[in-house]
């Protein structure tokens, strides 16, 4: 699935400028303890979470993560998004909850990224 | 629907509290972090998480949520499930992760 | 494959305990050195995890660390040590699930109980010394695939 057909899903607004909406994520992952995110990780994924502090980064950076999307209308910081440009990592927010989210792309056919 | 027939769809495993089978799930609630629940989960929702602190007991009573699944068949310390026996709380849990989880209640629950 | 350099690569990064701004530089840094030196793909993936996850533990609990690196031609050597309040108990600390992190951390996304877990899974050797009230001393191997 797109970026484009993702953000249009959820009603999102792309966050950094020069992001590669063609961008085709394979996969999803919904979780808030960054640990878990490396844990469970698989490539080309995308990260659906409510934090918005840099280590969010740096989690997507290690584990190989696309691409990554703010629950709640959650925005990060100016810090953040320049360090997500640095790393080619696009930002997307939306309005929905983790749930509804999560929901959503998973009815339009997102597969998951690997359990344990 | 009632909390017994998403354990059923989704093959959860009950770990405390069969009473609470019986709940009514308004709705669900994904988060990791204890304070976005807080403010942001509602009466009667059933709860979908990876976190296994303590504290998740309390919160689900305090909210008066239908139940806790928690995903990634992340171990839970018994002490934590002697706490949710003891405080009425129904603890579930699934080897699907959080996102396959809210997936399915999604289809099931709209 | 063996890696094509003609010495052993050393280095060392400073980690500041408590700055969840910069958490990751030093574990960023190393990912990048490995990325320039062709590292097989999943050894990196592998290292970077590991290494963020030492990394955070220093800016968790500890007042500030060290991780420190070395790259030869079929492995790679990464020690994290830190001064910290050290672990009572290893084998606890090595439960998936347990963790002593405050709520503000747990808040921030980190103290999952995880840390010493996905450590690790993602070495190929794995050793912790910790001595309470001194710190921690984190060493992890990893071989390149043959």
């Amino acid at each position: 699935m797109t970026l484009k057909e993702i953000s249009r899903l959820l009603n999102a607004s792309v966050i950094n400028d020069s992001t590669d909406i063609e961008m085709d994520i394979q996969s999803a992952c919904s979780a808030d303890m960054m640990s878990t995110v490396m844990y469970y990780h698989s490539a080309n994924s995308l990260l659906i979470t409510s934090l918005t502090q840099p280590s969010v980064i740096r989690t997507a950076e290690m584990a190989g993560i696309k691409a990554i999307v703010f629950v709640l209308n959650k925005k990060p910081d100016a810090n953040l998004i320049e360090l997500a440009g640095l790393k080619n990592i696009p930002l997307l927010s939306t309005p929905f909850c983790m749930y509804t989210a999560s929901g959503t792309l998973f009815e339009a056919g997102m597969p998951s990224c690997f359990g344990k | 629907m009632k909390l017994s027939d998403i354990v059923e769809k989704l093959s959860l495993e009950v770990k405390t509290c069969k009473a609470g089978l019986e709940n009514e799930v308004k709705g669900a609630y994904v988060s990791d972090l204890l304070s976005d629940v807080m403010g942001n989960s509602k009466d009667g929702d059933v709860w979908v998480t990876l976190q296994t602190h303590y504290n998740i007991i309390a919160v689900a009573g305090l909210k008066n949520l239908a139940g806790i699944i928690i995903v990634g068949n992340r171990p839970v310390q018994d002490e934590i499930l002697q706490k949710a026996e003891s405080e009425n709380v129904t603890i579930l849990v699934t080897s699907l992760t959080a996102f396959e989880t809210a997936g399915k209640l999604y289809q099931l629950l709209k | 494959m063996a890696l094509d350099i003609d010495h052993p690569i050393e280095g060392s990064f400073q980690i500041i305990g408590g700055n969840f701004d910069t958490a990751g530089a030093a574990s960023s840094q190393l990912k990048s050195k490995l990325v320039e030196l062709n590292v097989n793909e999943d050894v990196i993936r592998h290292a970077a995890i590991a290494t963020f996850e030492a990394e955070m533990n220093v800016i968790i609990y500890a007042a500030a660390g060290r991780l420190s690196y070395l790259i030869t031609p079929t492995y790679i050597e990464i020690k994290i040590d830190d001064m910290g309040p050290g672990i009572k108990d290893i084998e606890q600390a090595m439960q998936e699930g347990y963790s002593t992190a405050p709520e503000w951390v747990r808040a921030m996304g980190w103290g999952a109980g995880m840390g010493l877990p996905n450590m690790k899974k993602n070495s190929d050797e794995f050793k912790v010394d910790s001595v309470v009230g001194e710190g921690t001393l984190i060493e992890m191997t990893l071989n390149f695939p043959e």
